[in-house]
Protein backbone atom coordinates (compact mmCIF):
# COMPACT_ATOMS: atom_id res chain seq x y z
CA UNK A 1 0.00 0.00 0.00
CA UNK A 2 1.24 3.64 -1.00
CA UNK A 3 2.10 5.55 2.19
CA UNK A 4 -0.46 8.22 0.72
CA UNK A 5 -2.83 5.44 1.58
CA UNK A 6 -1.90 6.08 5.38
CA UNK A 7 -3.24 9.89 5.30
CA UNK A 8 -6.26 10.35 7.18
CA UNK A 9 -7.88 14.15 7.53
CA UNK A 10 -10.66 15.05 10.28
CA UNK A 11 -12.92 17.25 8.24
CA UNK A 12 -15.16 19.79 9.62
CA UNK A 13 -18.87 19.63 8.25
CA UNK A 14 -18.88 22.19 5.92
CA UNK A 15 -22.10 24.08 6.65
CA UNK A 16 -24.28 23.01 10.42
CA UNK A 17 -26.96 21.18 9.03
CA UNK A 18 -30.82 22.00 9.39
CA UNK A 19 -30.53 25.76 10.78
CA UNK A 20 -27.85 26.86 13.36
CA UNK A 21 -26.50 24.76 16.42
CA UNK A 22 -26.78 26.09 20.03
CA UNK A 23 -23.59 24.52 21.33
CA UNK A 24 -21.13 26.69 20.02
CA UNK A 25 -18.65 23.43 19.31
CA UNK A 26 -16.52 22.73 16.15
CA UNK A 27 -19.20 20.03 13.79
CA UNK A 28 -16.90 17.10 12.43
CA UNK A 29 -17.89 14.87 9.47
CA UNK A 30 -18.00 11.31 10.33
CA UNK A 31 -16.41 9.13 7.74
CA UNK A 32 -18.43 6.17 6.63
CA UNK A 33 -18.91 2.92 5.23
CA UNK A 34 -21.80 1.62 3.93
CA UNK A 35 -22.29 -1.86 2.64
CA UNK A 36 -25.03 -3.23 0.79
CA UNK A 37 -25.83 -6.25 1.98
CA UNK A 38 -28.71 -8.94 0.66
CA UNK A 39 -31.27 -8.08 3.48
CA UNK A 40 -30.03 -4.93 4.64
CA UNK A 41 -27.96 -1.89 4.31
CA UNK A 42 -25.10 -1.48 6.95
CA UNK A 43 -23.23 2.33 7.66
CA UNK A 44 -20.42 2.08 9.93
CA UNK A 45 -19.35 5.24 11.37
CA UNK A 46 -16.02 6.41 12.97
CA UNK A 47 -17.33 8.72 16.01
CA UNK A 48 -14.25 8.52 18.66
CA UNK A 49 -15.32 10.44 21.68
CA UNK A 50 -19.25 8.93 21.58
CA UNK A 51 -20.70 6.51 23.50
CA UNK A 52 -24.19 5.35 23.37
CA UNK A 53 -25.54 7.90 25.42
CA UNK A 54 -24.25 10.92 23.71
CA UNK A 55 -25.32 9.52 19.66
CA UNK A 56 -28.65 10.45 18.60
CA UNK A 57 -30.03 8.88 15.21
CA UNK A 58 -33.42 10.38 13.90
CA UNK A 59 -35.29 9.94 10.81
CA UNK A 60 -37.55 12.23 9.52
CA UNK A 61 -39.62 11.44 6.38
CA UNK A 62 -36.59 9.91 4.38
CA UNK A 63 -33.72 11.97 5.96
CA UNK A 64 -31.90 9.69 8.54
CA UNK A 65 -29.47 11.91 10.65
CA UNK A 66 -26.43 10.61 13.06
CA UNK A 67 -25.15 12.94 15.18
CA UNK A 68 -23.12 12.35 18.55
CA UNK A 69 -21.85 14.72 21.06
CA UNK A 70 -18.52 14.84 22.34
CA UNK A 71 -17.05 16.08 25.53
CA UNK A 72 -13.53 17.07 24.82
CA UNK A 73 -10.84 16.26 27.69
CA UNK A 74 -8.43 18.80 27.69
CA UNK A 75 -5.22 17.99 30.02
CA UNK A 76 -4.89 20.69 32.29
CA UNK A 77 -1.61 22.33 33.33
CA UNK A 78 0.38 21.23 30.24
CA UNK A 79 0.99 22.82 26.80
CA UNK A 80 -0.14 21.38 23.90
CA UNK A 81 2.94 20.45 21.73
CA UNK A 82 0.98 17.78 18.69
CA UNK A 83 -1.97 18.51 17.19
CA UNK A 84 -3.34 16.32 14.91
CA UNK A 85 -6.80 16.63 15.28
CA UNK A 86 -9.62 18.51 16.54
CA UNK A 87 -12.31 17.63 19.07
CA UNK A 88 -15.94 18.47 18.39
CA UNK A 89 -19.52 17.01 17.84
CA UNK A 90 -20.35 14.80 14.79
CA UNK A 91 -22.94 15.09 12.11
CA UNK A 92 -24.07 13.72 8.87
CA UNK A 93 -27.42 13.67 7.35
CA UNK A 94 -28.12 10.82 4.64
CA UNK A 95 -31.36 10.50 2.30
CA UNK A 96 -32.79 6.82 2.31
CA UNK A 97 -34.98 5.33 -0.36
CA UNK A 98 -37.81 4.09 0.07
CA UNK A 99 -36.23 0.32 -0.11
CA UNK A 100 -35.40 0.52 3.50
CA UNK A 101 -38.25 -0.51 6.19
CA UNK A 102 -37.75 2.48 9.05
CA UNK A 103 -39.08 0.68 11.36
CA UNK A 104 -37.19 -1.78 12.02
CA UNK A 105 -33.52 0.38 11.99
CA UNK A 106 -31.30 -0.82 14.61
CA UNK A 107 -28.24 0.95 15.88
CA UNK A 108 -25.27 0.09 17.96
CA UNK A 109 -21.92 1.99 19.25
CA UNK A 110 -18.65 0.13 20.41
CA UNK A 111 -15.22 1.60 20.48
CA UNK A 112 -16.33 5.02 19.19
CA UNK A 113 -17.74 3.09 15.93
CA UNK A 114 -21.60 3.22 15.42
CA UNK A 115 -23.09 0.91 12.91
CA UNK A 116 -26.89 0.90 11.54
CA UNK A 117 -28.45 -1.59 9.99
CA UNK A 118 -30.70 -0.67 7.56
CA UNK A 119 -33.70 -3.40 6.73
CA UNK A 120 -34.32 -3.88 3.13
CA UNK A 121 -38.32 -3.34 2.62
CA UNK A 122 -39.81 -7.04 2.37
CA UNK A 123 -41.12 -6.39 -0.80
CA UNK A 124 -37.72 -5.57 -2.89
CA UNK A 125 -35.63 -8.29 -0.92
CA UNK A 126 -33.89 -9.66 -3.32
CA UNK A 127 -35.58 -13.20 -4.05
CA UNK A 128 -33.84 -15.72 -5.66
CA UNK A 129 -36.21 -17.80 -7.41
CA UNK A 130 -35.32 -21.62 -7.89
CA UNK A 131 -35.64 -22.99 -11.44
CA UNK A 132 -36.79 -26.82 -11.72
CA UNK A 133 -35.65 -28.96 -14.38
CA UNK A 134 -38.95 -30.05 -16.09
CA UNK A 135 -39.86 -33.56 -15.64
CA UNK B 1 7.50 24.08 20.12
CA UNK B 2 8.70 26.03 23.26
CA UNK B 3 7.56 24.95 26.66
CA UNK B 4 9.21 26.16 30.04
CA UNK B 5 10.12 24.50 33.25
CA UNK B 6 8.26 27.31 34.92
CA UNK B 7 4.79 25.69 34.59
CA UNK B 8 5.95 24.01 37.55
CA UNK B 9 5.66 27.26 40.07
CA UNK B 10 1.97 27.11 39.83
CA UNK B 11 -1.35 28.94 38.75
CA UNK B 12 -0.15 32.43 39.86
CA UNK B 13 -2.12 34.34 37.01
CA UNK B 14 0.31 35.61 34.44
CA UNK B 15 -1.04 37.61 31.60
CA UNK B 16 1.47 36.27 29.40
CA UNK B 17 0.42 33.34 29.94
CA UNK B 18 -2.89 34.20 28.81
CA UNK B 19 -1.96 35.76 25.80
CA UNK B 20 -0.16 32.52 25.24
CA UNK B 21 -3.02 29.88 25.80
CA UNK B 22 -5.76 32.88 23.80
CA UNK B 23 -3.39 32.37 20.59
CA UNK B 24 -3.24 28.64 21.29
CA UNK B 25 -6.50 28.58 20.60
CA UNK B 26 -6.70 30.32 18.17
CA UNK B 27 -3.93 28.79 16.41
CA UNK B 28 -6.35 25.70 17.02
CA UNK B 29 -8.72 27.50 14.26
CA UNK B 30 -6.53 26.28 11.89
CA UNK B 31 -7.64 23.17 11.07
CA UNK B 32 -4.87 20.54 10.89
CA UNK B 33 -3.74 19.11 7.50
CA UNK B 34 -3.71 15.20 6.59
CA UNK B 35 -1.70 12.77 8.55
CA UNK B 36 -1.03 9.40 9.15
CA UNK B 37 -3.54 7.27 11.08
CA UNK B 38 -4.00 7.28 13.57
CA UNK B 39 -4.29 11.10 14.66
CA UNK B 40 -2.58 11.78 17.54
CA UNK B 41 -2.77 15.05 20.00
CA UNK B 42 0.27 15.61 22.70
CA UNK B 43 0.28 17.47 25.87
CA UNK B 44 3.62 17.97 27.76
CA UNK B 45 4.25 19.19 31.13
CA UNK B 46 7.61 19.48 33.01
CA UNK B 47 6.95 16.04 34.36
CA UNK B 48 4.85 14.14 31.72
CA UNK B 49 3.33 14.09 28.46
CA UNK B 50 -0.02 12.75 27.63
CA UNK B 51 -1.03 11.62 24.07
CA UNK B 52 -4.25 11.13 22.83
CA UNK B 53 -4.83 8.55 19.71
CA UNK B 54 -8.17 8.75 17.92
CA UNK B 55 -8.91 4.34 16.93
CA UNK B 56 -12.20 3.90 17.18
CA UNK B 57 -13.34 0.48 15.73
CA UNK B 58 -10.73 -1.80 17.82
CA UNK B 59 -9.92 -3.56 20.82
CA UNK B 60 -8.64 -2.10 23.56
CA UNK B 61 -6.19 -5.14 23.98
CA UNK B 62 -5.03 -4.73 20.14
CA UNK B 63 -3.40 -2.03 20.25
CA UNK B 64 0.35 -2.51 21.30
CA UNK B 65 2.16 0.39 22.77
CA UNK B 66 5.70 0.68 22.89
CA UNK B 67 8.10 3.40 24.03
CA UNK B 68 11.77 3.56 23.61
CA UNK B 69 13.85 6.44 24.58
CA UNK B 70 11.75 9.71 23.76
CA UNK B 71 9.85 7.96 20.96
CA UNK B 72 6.22 6.55 21.22
CA UNK B 73 4.99 3.68 18.58
CA UNK B 74 1.55 2.61 17.93
CA UNK B 75 1.06 -0.01 16.33
CA UNK B 76 -2.71 -1.84 15.52
CA UNK B 77 -4.55 -2.82 12.52
CA UNK B 78 -8.37 -2.47 11.59
CA UNK B 79 -9.30 -4.83 9.61
CA UNK B 80 -12.42 -4.68 6.41
CA UNK B 81 -15.75 -6.27 6.57
CA UNK B 82 -15.43 -9.59 5.41
CA UNK B 83 -18.02 -9.49 2.45
CA UNK B 84 -19.90 -12.67 1.80
CA UNK B 85 -21.00 -13.02 -1.96
CA UNK B 86 -23.68 -10.05 -3.79
CA UNK B 87 -22.25 -7.72 -0.59
CA UNK B 88 -20.64 -4.38 -2.13
CA UNK B 89 -19.42 -1.25 -0.22
CA UNK B 90 -21.49 1.49 -2.13
CA UNK B 91 -18.77 3.98 0.22
CA UNK B 92 -15.28 3.39 2.04
CA UNK B 93 -14.11 6.47 3.98
CA UNK B 94 -12.80 4.63 6.55
CA UNK B 95 -9.21 3.99 6.71
CA UNK B 96 -8.64 0.56 7.10
CA UNK B 97 -5.43 -1.75 7.30
CA UNK B 98 -2.00 -2.08 9.61
CA UNK B 99 -0.30 1.00 11.12
CA UNK B 100 2.99 2.11 12.58
CA UNK B 101 3.02 5.12 13.75
CA UNK B 102 5.89 6.98 15.69
CA UNK B 103 5.52 10.12 17.39
CA UNK B 104 8.75 11.91 19.50
CA UNK B 105 8.31 13.60 22.56
CA UNK B 106 10.77 16.60 23.58
CA UNK B 107 12.09 14.17 26.50
CA UNK B 108 13.00 10.88 27.28
CA UNK B 109 10.27 8.52 28.78
CA UNK B 110 10.13 6.38 31.59
CA UNK B 111 8.66 3.40 29.98
CA UNK B 112 7.78 1.78 33.59
CA UNK B 113 5.45 4.36 34.52
CA UNK B 114 3.46 4.53 31.08
CA UNK B 115 0.08 4.38 31.62
CA UNK B 116 -2.84 3.72 28.76
CA UNK B 117 -6.76 3.99 28.67
CA UNK B 118 -8.82 3.15 25.74
CA UNK B 119 -12.41 4.55 26.06
CA UNK B 120 -15.05 5.20 23.40
CA UNK B 121 -12.43 4.74 20.62
CA UNK B 122 -10.10 7.02 21.81
CA UNK B 123 -6.55 6.04 23.30
CA UNK B 124 -4.75 8.16 26.16
CA UNK B 125 -1.49 7.74 27.08
CA UNK B 126 0.32 9.09 30.65
CA UNK B 127 4.53 9.05 29.76
CA UNK B 128 5.92 10.13 32.81
CA UNK B 129 10.01 11.59 32.11
CA UNK B 130 12.43 9.89 32.85
CA UNK B 131 13.89 11.26 36.31
CA UNK B 132 17.75 11.13 34.63
CA UNK B 133 15.69 13.47 32.40
CA UNK B 134 14.49 16.00 34.48
CA UNK B 135 16.47 19.30 35.09
CA UNK B 136 18.27 19.35 38.06
CA UNK B 137 18.42 22.56 40.45
CA UNK B 138 21.55 23.53 41.35
CA UNK B 139 21.50 24.98 45.07
CA UNK B 140 24.16 28.33 45.11
CA UNK B 141 25.98 28.48 48.46
CA UNK B 142 27.04 31.71 49.64
CA UNK B 143 30.69 31.99 49.85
Amino acid sequence: MPDMAKDIQKKEAESPERGERTRTRRVYTPVVDIIERKDDIIVIADMPGVDEKSVDITIEKNVLTISGAVEAVIPENRTMYVNEYGIGDYQRVFTLTDEVDKEKIQASVKNGMLKIVLPKAEALKTRKIAVKTEA
Amino acid sequence: MLWSDFERFGRIFDPWREFERMSRAVARGTSPSAVEFPAVNIWVSGNDAIVTAEIPGVAPNSIDISVIGNSLTLRGSRQPEALKEGEAYHRRERWQGEFTKTVDLPFAIDANKVEASFSRGVLQITLPRAEADKPKKIAVKSA
